[in-house]
């Protein structure tokens, strides 16, 4: 069954094209990464998706589920199984992030018709899924993303994908400000919730983060277009060519 | 951009944006219109006070005749014609009553459906109410289980009558009847408040609460609150205000007096949600107060937590005077503007001890095209060495044709005071809301919780059992400021 459907895409943002005609499409199931150097309209893709104010979508579709995506509000999105994890989380102070997960899980369960969640099964709810990426209550106590290093930001973000449990995830530049060890801790946190019903787009600049989390097809994003597709035998080789040189084999 | 259903209805079933603004249809009696020395006498007669309590308010009224409306803040508002008011409004009683039995059904409903219930056996536990409907007093409740303690909480018109020689001694002590035209208005034409009185050593068994209603038509309200601390005692004293939607304006105008003595402690909280005018900017009631404590007595301590919420108007600044050595005053406040409302609010601090040490936290949120200006005072007399003060002034701007202005005055006259103020401008970013919105949080949500975050610090402040009643008011009044 196809989660994602995108045809023929085009997004203006500021009045410049930055998508130039993508399409892709993903199975359940499936990971798929989007390699592309800086500019190439990664983030892009990403916030499109999520359904950002400002990114207008010119011609083309985006079907999710089956459904015309674009006449959603981000928020819908989201209660729907969609989920981005930010490049870079926002910081909020003064919201603590337990409480700004409880908003979130409860307003999804809201939106779904589901009774809401108290604040002690909200925490045990956390707790479970803290621990095992390693995110201590100290940090659900602090202003949410406020004073957290690159690493925390980006293990809450998959903490937040394990509780919501999409059905499709947007991972948008996850590696990026990680060292080593923290890529191999979010990795494994990510490949933790592959599963036959959830989807997940990985979008990276680098090939390593490939390494830890597998994809089935690798695109490769240059200047708003798609200019190779393949396995995951691709991302190693655009690691040996670099993207200059790929996008010479192409042309 | 498209409001998920859900919020919504959760919105609809907190009634309309203001879900205060029901009148009570109950047979009133008033003074004529106008305000003259006839008007005075009448209230003064129709509370039974003495004769040295209606001189006093001749006395204000006198004065009043010869003073001007001040101009100074930031508000801009149609000129207010103080003839063709009323200044007395009273639910028609067929007696005193004795006791909640004998209360207009009416009146308990309409305290039930501001969520006020005054049936002792509803009440949350620990805390005691007096409601004040338009002019009078309607019921004070667990009278009997503060009166164990020493502790004297009632109507003030009560209290005139009982304890006539406390009133007597405080009253105009902190706010002289000169003080500026608003509160010598009050001091001549004042008709109900809370009166309390904590003796020495007591630690008040309760919170106290207060709920003001202005109900009946072009009536001014002039609550008057006096509230003594006697030496080492402590009490924490809450008040709320809810009015009708109307189209005209209504002017408030109260004085509330503390006075703590030597090492006692009074926590005084506000939850100001008086109907704020349309969102034309029209109707709204017209809040001037005065609010000032006198720490009289060394290390006494007096707090003020505000959040004002409502109101066209809003004029106020609740102050300290640090008089005696070693003493505390704090401000904490949550002013919100939405629409067309105009706040001007903010604090003074006079430090004329040895050792004083204030600290003010003012968290001011413009939306729509309110204007909203924190003016505050730190003041440090000659005598007051080593005295202490920190400032912080926060505003959040909502969207583009609203304003905040910050106008803090500082007068050091000792070399050994350290004052301190940091102020911060800040906006709802567009990726905090969008961060918010793609972790399925509705916009209008997200701006509440965004706010409530900045406003965390005041929040705190509050008792527990109001502390979540004002985050829903937050929200509640910052409905259609986004989008």
């Amino acid at each position: 069954m196809t989660i994602l459907d995108i045809r023929d895409l085009h997004v203006v943002v500021q009045g410049r094209e930055i998508l130039k005609g993508i399409s892709l499409s993903i199975a359940a199931g499936e990971v798929h990464a989007v390699m592309g150097p800086n500019g190439s309209g990664k983030s892009t893709l990403s916030y499109t998706l999520a359904g950002r104010q400002g990114y207008d979508i010119t011609s083309g579709r985006i079907l999710y589920q089956g459904e015309d995506l674009t006449a959603l509000a981000p928020e819908e999105r989201a209660t729907k199984g969609l989920f981005l994890a930010l490049q870079y989380p926002v910081e909020i102070p003064g919201v603590t992030t337990m409480n700004f997960l409880k908003a979130a899980l409860n307003a999804q369960r809201r939106a779904r018709g589901d009774k809401e969640l108290d604040a002690m099964s909200v925490l045990r709810l956390v707790r479970e899924t803290a621990g095992q990426l390693k995110i201590p209550e100290e940090m659900l106590r602090r202003a949410l993303n406020v004073g957290f290093s690159g690493g925390e930001k980006k293990r809450l973000e998959i903490l937040q994908m394990a509780l919501f449990k999409p059905t499709l995830a947007v991972l948008d530049e996850t590696d990026s400000g990680l060292d080593i060890d923290a890529l191999k801790l979010v990795a494994d946190g990510v490949n933790a919730l592959r599963a036959p019903d959830r989807s997940m787009l990985v979008i990276t600049h680098y090939q390593r983060l490939l390494n830890h989390i597998v994809p089935d097809r690798v695109h490769v994003l240059s200047d708003g277009r798609f200019v190779a597709e393949g396995g995951k035998e691709l991302a190693h080789e655009l690691e040996a060519k670099g993207y200059a040189g790929l996008a010479r084999d192409a042309a | 951009m498209s409001i998920a259903a859900e919020t919504k209805s959760q919105v609809a079933e907190l009634g309309e944006k203001y879900k205060y603004g029901f009148v009570t249809d109950i047979e009133m009696e008033r003074a004529p219109r106008g305000l003259n020395e006839d008007v005075v006498r009448l209230i003064s007669a129709k509370k039974g006070e003495p004769e040295w309590m209606l001189e006093w308010r001749l006395g204000a009224y006198r004065r009043w005749r010869e003073m001007r409306e001040p101009a100074w803040a930031r508000v801009h508002y149609p000129k207010i014609d103080y003839e063709s008011a009323y200044y007395y409004a009273a639910p028609k009683l067929a007696a005193q009553p004795k006791s909640l039995e004998e209360i207009d059904p009416k009146l308990l409903e309409t305290y039930e459906k501001l969520g006020i219930p005054l049936h002792e056996q509803k009440l949350l536990a620990g805390v005691a109410v007096d409601a004040v409907f338009d002019s009078v007093s309607v019921a004070t409740t667990f009278k009997a289980k503060l009166a164990e303690a020493g502790v004297i909480f009632c109507p003030i018109s009560e209290a005139i009558r009982e304890h006539g020689d406390l009133v007597r001694e405080y009253l105009g002590s902190v706010v002289p009847v000169t003080d500026n035209f608003f509160a010598t208005l009050n001091s001549a034409v004042f008709s109900d408040g809370s009166f309390v009185y904590v003796p020495k050593g007591v630690r008040c068994p309760m919170e106290l609460s207060t709920y003001f209603r202005i109900n009946a038509s072009e009536t001014g309200q002039f609550e008057r609150t006096l509230i003594i601390a006697d030496e080492g005692s402590y009490v924490s004293y809450l008040e709320g205000c809810t009015a009708p939607k109307r189209d005209e304006n209504q002017l408030h105008a109260a004085v509330v007096e503390l006075i703590a003595l030597e090492g006692a402690e009074i926590k005084y909280s506000t939850v100001q949600n008086w109907y704020p005018g349309d969102e034309q900017g029209r109707g709204g009631i017209f809040n001037f107060v005065t609010k000032r404590g006198d720490c009289r007595g060394a290390r006494s301590k007096i707090s003020w937590t505000q959040v004002e919420t409502g109101s066209a108007i809003t004029w106020k600044y609740p102050s300290c005077i640090l008089r005696g050595d070693d003493t505390v005053g704090e401000f904490y406040s949550i002013a919100i503007a939405n629409h067309f409302q105009q706040a001007d609010t903010g604090t003074k601090m006079i430090h004329l001890g040895r050792n004083t040490r204030s600290r003010i936290v003012s968290k001011g949120i413009s939306a729509g095209k309110a204007q909203n200006t924190y003016r505050g005072l730190v003041s440090v007399h000659p005598r007051a060495a080593n005295a202490r003060n920190h400032t912080q002034c926060d505003s959040l701007l909502i969207g583009k044709e609203c304003g905040a202005h910050t106008v803090p005055y500082i007068e050091s006259r000792n070399p050994s005071a350290h004052v301190e103020h940091e102020a911060t401008t800040s906006k709802i970013a567009d990726d905090q809301l969008f961060y918010c919105t793609s972790r399925g949080i509705a916009e209008e949500e997200a701006v509440a919780l965004i706010v409530n975050g900045f406003c965390r610090e005041v929040l705190q402040q509050l008792p527990m059992e109001f502390a979540v009643e004002a985050q829903k008011l937050v929200g509640i009044s910052l409905e259609g400021s986004v989008g």
